[in-house]
C-alpha cells in the first residue's frame, strides 16, 4: 500500500490518494489533503467535514448529497461552492474517508 | 400467546414467513404476514423485459403462492409503526399488537424526488426499467428506437441492485446491434459516482467492457432537473446531456409508511444493526432486505443471506437469549455482459469482488469477475432458484450465508480499509 509524507505526517494511501487508515488522519494533515485539491479550509468547509466524520462513524458509509442536505443541513448549492467538481468525492477525500462507491 | 409481525410479503419477508415456520411453534407464537398488494414480482427480471426477453409471465405470481399455511396472511396496506406502543395500524383501520416486528417493505422508485422526472417526457422519452410498468413501457418505446442518444443513468445512491444500469447498458449495445442499430446510436452512461466501476480491482478487470462496447461514461453527474423541453438532464453544477430516450434509475426509497412512522432516515431506510439486522432504536424491531440501511447492496441474495441470520437471532428473541453478531455483508450477484456472457461477483461489508472461482474452490463451476456463457446461464436460472428455492427459504447447499474466502484470489487491497467498522 503506498504511502506519503504530507505536512509531516505519514499515512497511508490507496492508489486514487484516499486515506485507507482513518487513524492518520488529524486537521493538520486535512489541512494539507484540501491545498493538495486547491482549496482552503474555512469554517463552512470544517462543517461539511465534521458531518461526514460523525456520519461515517454511525452508518459506514459517506454521506450523499441528499443526507447532507437533509440531515445535515447544508444545501447542495454551497456545497458545490466549498468542494467545486465532485463536492462528495473531494469532500470524502480530506475527511480522510473513502470515495463513495458501488459494489463494483 | 405471543405475536410476531412481519411486514412485506416480497422476497425478504415471504422468506422469513418460511423459514420461521419450520422453526417456530405455532401454540407460543401466532405469526402474521402483511402485504398490500396481491403480486410478486421477480424484480431482477425487469432488466430483461425491455429487450423481449422476459414478458410478463417469467416475472409475476400470485403472493399467496409462496405464503406457508399455518400463519395468518392480511392484504392490506400498513398505514403506521407505532413502535412506543408496539402495535401497527392498517389503512382499513384495524390494528394489530405485536411482540416482535420484522419489516421487510423494501425500496421503491420516486421518480417525483427529480424537477421535472415525471413531466412531459416521462413515459415518452424518459423511462425507468425498476418497476413491472416502466419495464413494459420501455419495452413499447425500444421498438420503436430508430436511433439517436439513448442515456442509461443513475439519479442517486444507493440504488437496488447497483448494476443493473450497466447491464442495461450491456445488453443495450448487444440488442441494438442485433437490430443494425448500433452504428445509428450514441450509447451513454451516466453515473453520480466518480465512475462506472468504483471498485480497484473491478475497474482493473472489467474497465475495459464499456470501452470496447463503446459506451460513453460521463461520471460525477448529480442530477439537479430534467428539461423536458430541450430534452436534456441538468445536474447540479449545470452540465447537461442531451437525450432521445433516457432509461434513468430514479432516487429509491423506502416506503412511505417508513417516514410516516418516524423510523427512517432520508431516504425512509432504517437505522439497522448490520450484523444482528435489528433495528438501532427498538429492541423488538427488526429489519430486512431494502428496507434497512445497511451499506450492503439491496439485492435478493443479500435478503436471502440475511434471512438465514435474522431467523437465528428471532428465533434467540423469542427465546430472550442474545442475539448473533453474524450478517457479514454477503452478496452474489450475476452481471449480464451481453451477447450470451455475464460476470459473477460474491463479496461482503469486507472483501471486494475478486477474480476466482464460486461455489468450489479451484472448480467452480462459476467463474468469479470474469465473462463467461456459463456465468449467463447461471443468471437465467436464477429465477428457477428464486421461485423454487430462494422464496421457500429451501437450503443452498455449499452456499452460505458467510461468504467463503476459498476459491478467491485475495489481494491484501481486496480488503477494503474502513469498509464496514
Ligand atoms: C431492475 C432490478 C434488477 C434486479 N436484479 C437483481 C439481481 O440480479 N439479483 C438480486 O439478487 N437482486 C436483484 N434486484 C433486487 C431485488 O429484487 C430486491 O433486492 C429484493 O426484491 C428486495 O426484497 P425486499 O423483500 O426487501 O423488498 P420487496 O421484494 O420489494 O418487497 C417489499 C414488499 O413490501 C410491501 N409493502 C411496502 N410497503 C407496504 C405497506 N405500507 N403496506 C403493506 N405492504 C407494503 C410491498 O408491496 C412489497 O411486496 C433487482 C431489482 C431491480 C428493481
Amino acid at each position: 500500500m503506498p504511502q506519503k509524507q504530507i505536512n509531516g505526517f505519514n499515512i497511508d494511501i490507496n492508489d486514487e490518494g484516499y486515506m485507507t487508515n482513518h487513524a492518520q488522519w488529524n486537521r493538520e494533515v486535512a489541512a494539507a489533503l484540501a491545498q493538495e485539491a486547491g482549496i482552503t479550509l474555512t469554517d463552512a468547509h470544517w462543517r461539511v467535514l465534521g458531518f461526514i466524520d460523525k456520519d461515517f462513524k454511525e452508518k459506514g458509509v459517506v454521506a450523499g448529497m441528499r443526507r447532507m442536505n437533509k440531515v445535515g443541513g447544508i444545501p447542495t448549492k454551497e456545497l458545490y461552492a466549498l468542494f467545486p467538481d465532485g463536492p462528495i468525492k473531494k469532500a470524502a477525500k480530506i475527511a480522510g474517508y473513502p470515495k463513495p462507491a458501488s459494489c463494483v | 400467546m405471543k405475536r410476531l409481525l412481519i411486514l412485506g410479503a416480497g422476497t425478504a419477508g415471504t422468506m422469513m414467513a418460511n423459514h420461521l415456520r419450520k422453526r417456530v411453534n405455532p401454540a407460543d407464537w401466532r405469526m402474521t404476514l402483511i402485504d398490500q398488494y396481491p403480486k410478486h414480482y421477480y424484480q431482477p427480471g425487469f432488466l430483461f423485459m425491455p429487450f423481449g426477453l422476459y414478458s410478463e409471465a417469467d416475472v409475476v405470481r400470485p403472493k399467496r403462492d409462496f405464503i406457508p399455511r399455518g400463519l395468518d396472511y392480511v392484504e392490506g396496506k400498513v398505514e403506521r409503526i407505532d413502535a412506543e406502543k408496539n402495535r401497527v395500524r392498517l389503512a382499513s383501520g384495524g390494528s394489530l399488537d405485536y411482540d416482535l416486528l420484522i419489516v421487510a417493505t423494501g425500496a421503491k422508485t420516486a421518480p417525483d424526488q427529480t424537477e421535472g422526472m415525471t413531466e412531459g417526457d416521462w413515459r415518452k422519452r424518459v423511462f425507468d426499467f425498476y418497476t413491472f410498468e416502466g419495464a413494459t413501457a420501455l419495452r413499447r418505446a425500444l421498438r420503436d428506437w430508430q436511433g439517436g442518444r439513448l442515456v442509461v443513468h443513475i439519479s442517486e445512491m444507493p440504488i437496488k441492485c447497483p448494476v443493473a444500469p450497466l447491464e442495461f447498458s450491456f445488453l443495450a449495445d448487444w440488442w441494438l446491434a442485433q437490430r443494425g442499430l448500433r452504428e445509428k446510436t450514441e450509447l451513454t452512461y451516466v453515473t453520480p459516482l466518480s465512475s462506472a466501476f468504483t471498485k480497484p480491482i473491478c475497474s482493473e478487470v472489467l474497465g475495459h467492457l464499456l470501452r470496447q462496447k463503446r459506451i460513453q461514461v460521463v461520471t460525477d453527474f448529480n442530477i439537479a432537473r430534467v428539461d423536458n423541453e430541450r430534452h436534456r438532464i441538468v445536474s447540479w453544477d449545470e452540465k447537461e446531456v442531451p437525450y432521445d430516450l433516457l432509461v434513468t434509475v430514479p432516487t429509491n426509497m423506502g416506503d412511505a409508511v417508513i417516514e410516516r412512522s418516524g423510523l427512517g432516515d432520508e431516504l425512509n431506510f432504517i437505522p439497522t444493526d448490520r450484523h444482528t439486522l435489528q433495528s438501532k432504536e427498538h429492541p423488538n424491531v427488526f429489519a430486512i432486505g431494502d428496507a434497512t440501511d445497511l451499506p450492503a447492496s439491496k439485492a435478493g441474495s443479500v435478503a436471502h443471506f440475511e434471512a438465514e441470520v435474522l431467523t437465528k437471532n428471532l428465533l434467540h428473541a423469542m427465546r430472550e437469549e442474545p442475539l448473533e453478531k453474524d450478517f457479514d455483508g454477503h452478496a452474489n450477484c450475476f452481471i449480464e455482459t451481453g451477447y450470451g456472457k455475464a460476470v459473477l461477483i460474491d463479496f461482503n461489508y469486507e472483501v471486494q469482488p475478486v477474480q476466482g472461482t464460486f461455489p468450489l474452490p479451484g472448480l467452480g463451476p462459476f467463474s468469479l469477475l470474469k465473462e463467461s456463457r456459463l456465468n449467463h446461464w447461471g443468471k437465467l436460472a436464477f429465477r428457477w432458484i428464486y421461485w423454487n428455492v430462494l422464496l421457500k427459504a429451501a437450503p443452498m447447499p455449499g452456499i452460505g450465508h458467510r461468504m467463503s474466502r476459498a476459491g478467491k484470489q485475495l489481494p491484501a487491497e481486496a480488503l477494503q480499509a474502513g469498509a464496514a467498522a
